[in-house]
């Protein structure tokens, strides 16, 4: 049972998330400008790197905010995020 | 010296022991009591009583006795008879002995009671600044230095009392027997209200971010309550530092015939000695690769018994120590091994030579007779949990085993033995240091207080461990009588026998040859098992074989703890409607939707389900029909941007449609596939009133606040779950305009006025305000009608009063499905499952060309425009009686059955139809719009259903029902 921080709640049990995968893949501003290999690359494509990854939670069971931390995956150390800076649609 | 029933019971001058002497209680082993103290466990009570040997082993069917004093015991294995269920596979080493206990020795397997477990087990979850496992002198020191600081302590020991090893031994502290300062340790951590002791607790499991699983034996034992209501407890605790005391296990020796009964680890010698006051054999031989059996072999001179030889595969042992157990009167044989022991159920002698530095048999030999050979070859530090929870061991060669290594970089502190510190100061120093430093960490500064003095004192010098005692005359692949495993009657020609096969990793090794599979999971066979590993593959140590991995629970308990009261009713959280009273008192039969039940059909007198939905069937398209629909998900979507969201959710529009109206809508995935359906009205502007499907109402919540939150935050909109704040009915059937102008009074209710896919609000007879609609999941003329949750009650009855002499009658979910199954209406997730497009399910009406949705563009990737995709068909089978199990797969009725045969496709939803008078069914066909017509084959339990392709809408093709009857 990971503890994870929740921005907006402090530390919580894992329970009480949902893990949402590699955070940063962004929708495309226009699916349709995109040719099959990189909307198959959008759609299927995730990094699974052996150490620090930005990944998304959703706190589900709690205030049900989105937020992005990043997470050892070999140790499960985790530390905030430091938000990248969206371009705007 | 000696009492008569216990004739191996010391007398409390020679050795107190930690029992009470004023009471005798009786276990029953096999039939036989076994008297015994409060304090004994089965196997020293059995001790006690001269019976050292328990059941055959697994395999071989060789005699075994009592090996260990702990939970590494591979052969007093019992299965208890008493108690709420008999649970197998108990070692006699750590059960208590109590009045009433009832066993039966095991041979290495138990068996499972088909009768249910009625004993209570329950949960708790605690928070704590500290947590420290095992409460030996590191333990406790630990404690007490982390609660002198003010922190919220957790001290979590497996056995009854506190003191871990200490009580095994003869210790001083601070010039007094150890447990005077146990006892004075126990005492201040009782009265420190932020400290919580808890005993007979075994921590199974240590997770990421110092997450910890205790299991608590609250029954069981001499001390319990006499009939308690909670025998296990399983604590989740979260700390903010874990302290890890675990200690150490002592292992084995590996020679030839090393199972037999009388054989006894040494550590457990002096344990029976010192804490339960029994000498398990009066003529002892020691054998040792280290210092610790020299204690062993002092206590039992001590204590009246003969110790004809203390061998040890050193050649110089200690000289402090040879001289002591010489002045005691034994002596001790350098250089050598135990290569042989004879007896048949109990040894009684065993054969020595000399052993030389490369390990290989001198000339050299003697003989010795004994009744007792108490072993040590060695200690294996406590890992366990530490690596569980993700940290690294590495090979010590100083202390010959398995230690935490440095590099882990985790929080848990390991200290003591656990860690191959086995000096009591050294303990006592690292516990007192750790604990101050957890406390710091935790937010309470304290300095570690001072380490007292200490005698008693094992020396550290260093052992020799000898993996392989060679057998006199045969290769190690010949050694069948050398026991790595006893559970397992595992022996190193097993091991050889696997590195014959090419396998050399230890992991395989382990699950070819069974070592430390058992009920020790190789907290005393895994470390010998690397060590004859790594022996015959010529590894400069045992570190470059290394370990398995080491995974909990640390020691086994019952699935029936991890259930806990989450059984039965409490299994999962039930949701009932407001009128789920109505729907019991009408005899339903009820189905499980997600976590709702719902009504599945209503018998009358005896129909079985088959009749019972024919007869709802035919109401609801000859008449009129009811069900309860308030568990239907319902989600409001309100801002200035809802219009806009709605567009790029769903795949037709809803941005132009008007107020007052409702559309059926369908949801994909970025993949395209169907995530989710349902009719949305739009109530203002603004505002709109989502229903999605019962099962689909919190993953749609969650999908929708998932692209408000990460991809369009810019959009103004709300989402709200209001599923609880509705109640409502769907009233289906030729007549149901009828009865909702009875039950809406106040509404036109005409086809002109009140057209399909409208909704208005009005008051219902009797006061309520609702919200009509006018939707249709059958086909027929239907309305549904929503109140406030709290009036649903009365609009059932409202609405069974108004319908009543037309015979109105309720149906439930089995009758709704055969009659969308009817009309090709699909469910999402039966006959879709998420690899599914709405162009595979020939809904193109409802995918809009024109603007943007989520999906759209997977719609147009190669593979899902591919012609032999599968496509949902109507399939009706030859026979119209035979009903096509969903599921059924369907095949070319020409192919070779030979495997693999090729599939066309499968079933997805098969009923009776009372309309159609036959069976039919839904299925998804590899380009199955291509070949309405023509035959293919379901096998079905050994023969072939024929079956024809046909349109999937079976029912009123042109939609003529659906605005009921002409009115006249
Ligand atoms: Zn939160």
């Amino acid at each position: 049972m990971l503890l994870v921080r929740c921005p907006w709640c402090g530390d919580r049990d894992e329970a009480e998330f949902r893990y949402g995968g590699q955070a940063d893949v962004d929708y495309p501003a226009d699916p349709h400008q995109l040719d099959d290999a990189a909307w198959g690359e959008y759609l299927f494509v995730r990094a699974n790197p052996l150490g620090s990854f930005n990944e998304r939670w959703v706190h589900t069971a709690g205030c049900r905010r989105w937020f992005s931390l990043v997470r050892d995956t070999a140790t499960n150390e985790m530390s905030p995020d430091i938000p990248r800076r969206r371009e705007s649609r | 010296m000696m009492s008569s029933s216990n004739p191996n019971r010391l007398n409390a001058s020679v050795r107190p022991g930690r029992i009470d002497r004023t009471r005798t209680i009786h276990a029953t082993v096999d039939g036989r009591a076994v008297p015994g103290r409060p304090g004994d466990t089965l196997a020293s009570a059995m001790l006690a009583g001269g019976d050292i040997e328990v059941g055959p082993s697994i395999q071989r069917g060789r005699p075994r006795g009592v090996f260990s004093a702990d939970c590494t015991e591979p052969n007093a294995l019992v299965q208890r008879l008493d108690g709420d269920c008999p649970e197998p596979m108990l070692p006699a080493t750590e059960i208590e002995l109590q009045d009433g206990l009832r066993v039966e020795t095991l041979s290495g397997v138990g068996w499972l009671s088909e009768q249910r477990d009625t004993a209570g087990y329950d949960k708790k979850f605690v928070h704590s600044d500290v947590v420290v496992v095992g409460a030996g002198p590191a333990g406790i020191a630990a404690s007490l230095a982390a609660a002198r600081g003010g922190a919220r302590v957790m001290l979590v020991d497996q056995h009854r009392e506190l003191g871990g090893m200490l009580l095994d031994g003869q210790a001083h502290i601070a010039g007094h027997p150890a447990t005077e300062w146990i006892g004075r340790a126990a005492r201040e951590l009782a009265e420190n209200e932020q400290v919580r002791v808890l005993t007979r607790a075994t921590a199974l499991g240590c997770y990421d971010h110092n997450y910890l699983l205790i299991a608590e034996r609250r029954a069981d034992h001499p001390d319990a309550p006499p009939s308690p209501t909670i025998r296990q407890r399983l604590w989740h605790v979260r700390a903010k530092q874990v302290v890890l005391a675990t200690g150490a296990h002592e292992r084995p020796l590996v020679f030839a015939d090393n199972d037999r009964p009388g054989v006894m680890l040494a550590s457990a010698v002096r344990s029976y000695l010192n804490r339960h006051a029994v000498l398990p054999g009066r003529e002892a031989v020691v054998f040792t690769t280290s210092d610790s059996a020299y204690s062993t072999a002092l206590d039992l001179l001590g204590t009246g018994a003969r110790v004809p030889a203390i061998v040890d595969t050193r050649p110089e042992p200690p000289t402090r120590l040879v001289e002591q157990v010489r002045a005691a009167g034994a002596h001790v044989v350098t250089s050598a091994a135990v290569v042989a022991t004879g007896g048949e159920h109990r040894v009684s002698g065993v054969r020595v030579r000399g052993i030389d530095g490369n390990g290989s048999l001198t000339e050299w030999s003697a003989e010795f007779p004994c009744d007792l050979l108490a072993v040590c070859g060695g200690w294996n530090p406590a890992v366990q949990l530490f690596a569980q929870s993700g940290g690294a061991v590495r090979w010590d060669p100083v202390v010959a085993g398995f230690v935490p290594s440095g590099a882990g970089g985790r929080s848990a502190r390991v200290v003591g033995a656990a860690r191959g510190t086995y000096d009591l100061a050294g303990c006592l120093a690292q516990g007192f240091a750790s604990g101050a430093e957890a406390a710091t960490l935790s937010g309470f500064r304290t300095a570690p207080p001072p380490v007292p003095q200490v005698d008693g004192d094992r020396q550290a010098s260093r052992p020799r461990p000898v993996w392989l005692v060679p057998d006199e005359s045969r290769s190690p692949e010949e050694c069948t009588e050398h026991f790595v495993d006893q559970q397992r009657d595992a022996t190193v020609a097993d091991i050889h026998h696997a590195l014959g096969t090419g396998m050399r990793s230890v992991q395989h090794v382990k699950r070819y040859t069974t070592i430390s599979t058992g009920l020790e999971q190789g907290k005393s066979s895994g470390v010998n098992a690397v060590g004859v590993l790594a022996d015959a593959l010529s590894a400069g140590s045992p570190g470059e074989v290394g370990t398995t991995t080491f995974r909990p629970p640390y020691t086994p308990v019952p699935l029936a703890l991890f259930a806990g009261r989450t059984t039965g009713r409490l299994y999962d959280p039930v949701r009932t409607t407001p009128m789920h009273r109505q729907h019991v008192e009408a005899g339903a039969v009820f189905e499980d939707v997600g976590q709702w039940k719902r009504p599945r059909y209503y018998p009358r007198g005896n129909e079985d389900m088959h009749a019972a939905v024919l007869r709802e069937c035919s109401a609801a398209r000859t008449g009129v029909a009811v069900q309860d629909v308030s568990t239907l998900g319902r989600i409001e979507i309100v801002g200035s941007d809802a219009p806009e969201f709605l567009d790029r959710i769903y795949t037709n529009g809803f941005a132009k449609l008007a107020v007052g109206k409702a559309r059926y809508g369908m949801m994909c995935g970025a993949d395209g596939m169907v995530l989710d359906d349902g009719v949305s009205m739009r109530l203002a502007e603004d505002r709109y009133l989502m229903s999605t499907t019962t099962g689909g109402a919190a993953k749609v919540l969650d999908w929708l606040e998932e692209w408000l939150q990460t991809e369009w935050p810019e959009l103004d909109v709300y989402c709200t779950s209001v599923t609880e704040q509705w109640a409502a009915v769907a009233v289906v059937g030729p007549d149901s305009r009828t009865v909702v102008g009875r039950l809406a009074p106040d509404l036109d209710v005409s086809a002109e006025s009140f057209g399909f896919m409208r909704f208005h609000e009005t008051v219902l007879v009797g006061g309520i305000p609702a919200r009509i609609s006018r939707v249709s999941f059958s086909g027929e003329l239907a309305f549904e009608v929503n109140v406030a949750r709290w009036y649903g009650q009365a609009l059932w009855e409202a609405t069974m009063t108004a319908g009543s002499d037309l015979d109105i009658t309720p149906y439930g979910t089995e009758a709704m499905h055969v009659l969308r199954a009817e009309k090709g209406f699909v469910i999402v997730g039966q006959d879709t499952d998420g690899t599914v497009t709405p162009v595979d399910l020939g809904m193109d009406w409802a995918v809009s060309k024109h603007k943007d949705f989520i999906g759209k563009r997977s719609l147009s990737r190669p593979d899902l425009v591919r012609q032999d995709r599968v496509q949902l068909v109507g399939l009706l089978p030859t026979d119209t009686t035979t009903l096509l199990p969903e599921g059924a797969h369907l095949v070319e009725p020409d192919v070779s059955r030979r495997p693999p045969v090729p599939m066309a496709g499968h079933v997805t939803s098969s009923y009776h139809s009372a309309a159609l008078e036959r069976t039919f069914a839904l299925g998804l066909i590899s380009g199955g719009r291509q070949r309405i017509g023509e035959v293919l084959c379901a096998p079905v339990g050994g023969r072939d259903v024929e079956v024809e392709i046909t349109s999937p809408v079976f029912y009123d093709p042109e939609g003529a029902r659906r605005d009921g009857p002409e009115q006249g």
